[in-house]
């Protein structure tokens, strides 16, 4: 518990350096992509830690966490559409271009309320976390468990996959949601929108850190520890287990899906791949590099990951890839309790032994 | 009066008769002992009971109101049933006191749990259990306990969920004489403010119980008694003992 608490502190104290050096470099030292890039990995980390939570504290290995993290980029897209407004190239005042591209005269429904940034918001937290909440309580209810869920979690990010493909679903098919101008009446390009944005991230990531500690420090934390360890003694202490593990399963998606639509406005595109398993499994590996469990560590791995991607793709493309897979290897054969836990592998033992005279 | 009815209950899987008619009565307060052989059905038995499977037919009422055969595990917890299992089964990754605090009686929605015991409360409840139990250090991780330990600890956490009726399965399994004929003594001493059910292999143990014991065959309630009255039963023998 103290350790966690000492990370976490550490991380946090890192993370509010990083947020303050940043600024003061930006257009000086750092090109202005470095601050996009740097919230990219942010939103990342976040997406790392609403995993940890599932996976690391009531062991639920999702593999279709990205799910949760486009649907929330999705919301986000979907109100920066609407900014475009007739600057678009078809320039029609109502509708995003490829609506007008498919010949639609009207919005469907489900972007009625996409002009309000505060309703979008709220959506970016509600229908990621109403997506969690009804394929938690069937698979939760019907015990599915182990692997058996990570495997529906997987089908269910697939399925989305091939959903928001389909130009009929209203959310720009293959080619996704892109050609953003800007956020709020500021233009996306400009410094201070970046800034703002990556100091947003650096905000959400600390809140998601300090959120999970807060949960996984609880009384509640300590019953999500029983339902790992031993789910069925903790049944049988009087806890129904399907209701907990359903809470932490929604909080987390909340989550994921702040982190996605914080990435949108950074990136300026989400599209259907975004939901493909590759990406979940990712996710997955990033929490396993930093240390399972811990919390900070899953912000970390994330962040590493992410950062060793951009220097290889620029230096070795072909081998990012292979670079990945080998990582995992080497971390899962050498660092079963990833980088965090290697690094406290290091300092001396908490209670050093007396030394007799 | 008594605290559990099982009346002509019968459970098959895949056609296997696993109950069989069974009719079963615990008394308030009363020690009982469930023995048989491999296969007789009393793990089954402890399943219907805690609600985690379903009779085919038959009816199952604790403290003559309850039905229990309309509850899941948690519920029949709730109610009072506390169950120990044949492995000890504790949460290794948490400290005994934070395995004896998840236990203790109290509210089990997710809301409440985001507060917590009362402080206060917990921790003199949690000092009277690890000194009856006589674990020393509550800090220590429950998974480092040796399996003696763990079946000890996992008495504690049952004792801190303030049952009315307890089953124990097992419980001398992996004990030493000495720690065995202790846990006799406390199973002994907890009958009366307890009802208690313990199924046991351990001729020795449950001589020790000195309490009424059910012989239990194919699913079904052999004899009843005092331990020497069945054992003098031929068909216990023939089944069981002789072997």
């Amino acid at each position: 518990m103290r350790q966690i608490n000492r990370n976490m502190a550490v991380f946090l104290s890192g993370l509010f350096v990083l947020t303050v050096a940043i600024p003061l470099m930006q257009g000086q030292v750092l090109p202005d992509y470095a601050v996009q890039l740097v919230g990219k990995y942010l939103c990342y980390a976040l997406l790392a830690v609403s995993l940890d939570l599932v996976w690391g504290y009531a062991g639920i290995l999702s593999l279709g966490h990205a799910a949760f993290f486009t649907l929330g980029a999705y919301v986000m897209g979907m109100h920066l559409m609407r900014e475009i407004g007739a600057r678009g190239v078809y320039a029609n005042p109502e509708l995003p271009d490829f609506m007008v591209f498919l010949n639609w005269d009207s919005l469907p429904w489900f972007w009625g309320a996409s002009d309000s940034f505060a309703v979008t918001l709220l959506l970016v937290v509600a229908v990621p976390g109403a997506l969690a909440f009804i394929f938690g309580w069937f698979a939760f209810r019907a015990r599915v468990n182990g692997v058996y869920l990570s495997i529906i979690t997987q089908a269910m990010t697939y399925a989305l996959m091939l959903a928001f493909f389909r130009n009929e679903m209203g959310f720009g098919g293959n080619n996704g949601l892109t050609d953003f101008k800007d956020l709020l009446g500021i233009p996306l390009s400009s410094p201070g929108m970046r800034l703002g944005l990556f100091i947003a991230s650096a905000l959400a990531l600390a809140a998601g850190l300090l959120i999970a500690r807060a949960i996984t420090q609880s009384h509640l934390g300590r019953v999500l520890v029983g339902v790992r360890d031993a789910e069925s003694r903790t049944r049988f202490l009087g806890y129904r287990v399907e209701e907990y593990k359903l809470f932490v399963w929604t909080v987390s998606a909340m989550m994921a899906g702040v982190a996605g639509a914080l990435y949108v406005p950074q990136v300026g595109i989400v599209n259907p791949g975004e939901f493909a398993p590759a990406n979940s499994i990712e996710i997955v590996i990033w929490v396993a590099l930093g240390g399972r469990g811990t919390l900070v560590g899953a912000a970390l791995g994330a962040m590493v990951v992410a950062l060793t991607k951009t220097l290889l793709t620029g230096w070795l493309p072909d081998a990012w890839l292979y670079a990945l897979g080998a990582l995992f290897i080497l971390v899962t054969l050498y660092l079963p309790r990833g980088i965090v836990g290697a690094l406290e592998g290091l300092k001396p033992a908490r209670k050093p032994q007396e030394v007799a005279a | 009066m008594s605290i559990l009815n099982i009346d002509n209950v019968s459970k098959s899987f895949d056609g296997f008769r696993a109950i069989n008619d069974l009719n079963l009565a615990i008394a308030k307060g009363e020690l009982r002992a469930i023995i048989g052989p491999n296969g007789a059905g009393k793990t089954t038995m402890m399943d219907l009971i805690t609600g985690k499977i379903r009779p085919d037919q038959g009816t199952l009422f604790f403290d003559t109101t309850h039905d229990l055969t309309r509850l899941d595990e948690a519920g029949t917890a709730r109610l009072g049933i506390g169950r120990k299992f044949q492995k000890p089964t504790v949460i290794e990754s948490l400290t005994v006191g934070e395995n004896i605090d998840l236990a203790l009686a109290g509210p089990r929605g997710v809301w409440s749990a985001l507060r917590g015991p009362d402080r206060a409360t917990a921790s003199r409840e949690r000092a009277r259990l690890l000194d009856l139990v006589r674990l020393a250090d509550p800090g220590r991780l429950a998974g480092e306990l040796s399996h003696g330990q763990k079946q000890w600890l996992e008495i504690a956490m049952l004792l801190a969920q303030e049952p009315r009726l307890l089953l124990v399965d097992e419980p001398a399994a992996g004990m030493t004489d000495a720690e065995t004929m202790r846990t006799a003594d406390l199973l002994r001493d907890l009958a009366g403010e307890h009802s208690i059910v313990v199924v046991e292999h351990d001729m020795d143990f449950v001589r020790a119980l000195n309490c009424r014991v059910t012989v239990l065959h194919q699913g079904h309630v052999l004899a009843e008694g005092p331990l020497d009255h069945v054992s003098a039963n031929p068909e216990v023998i023939d089944v069981y003992l002789g072997r």
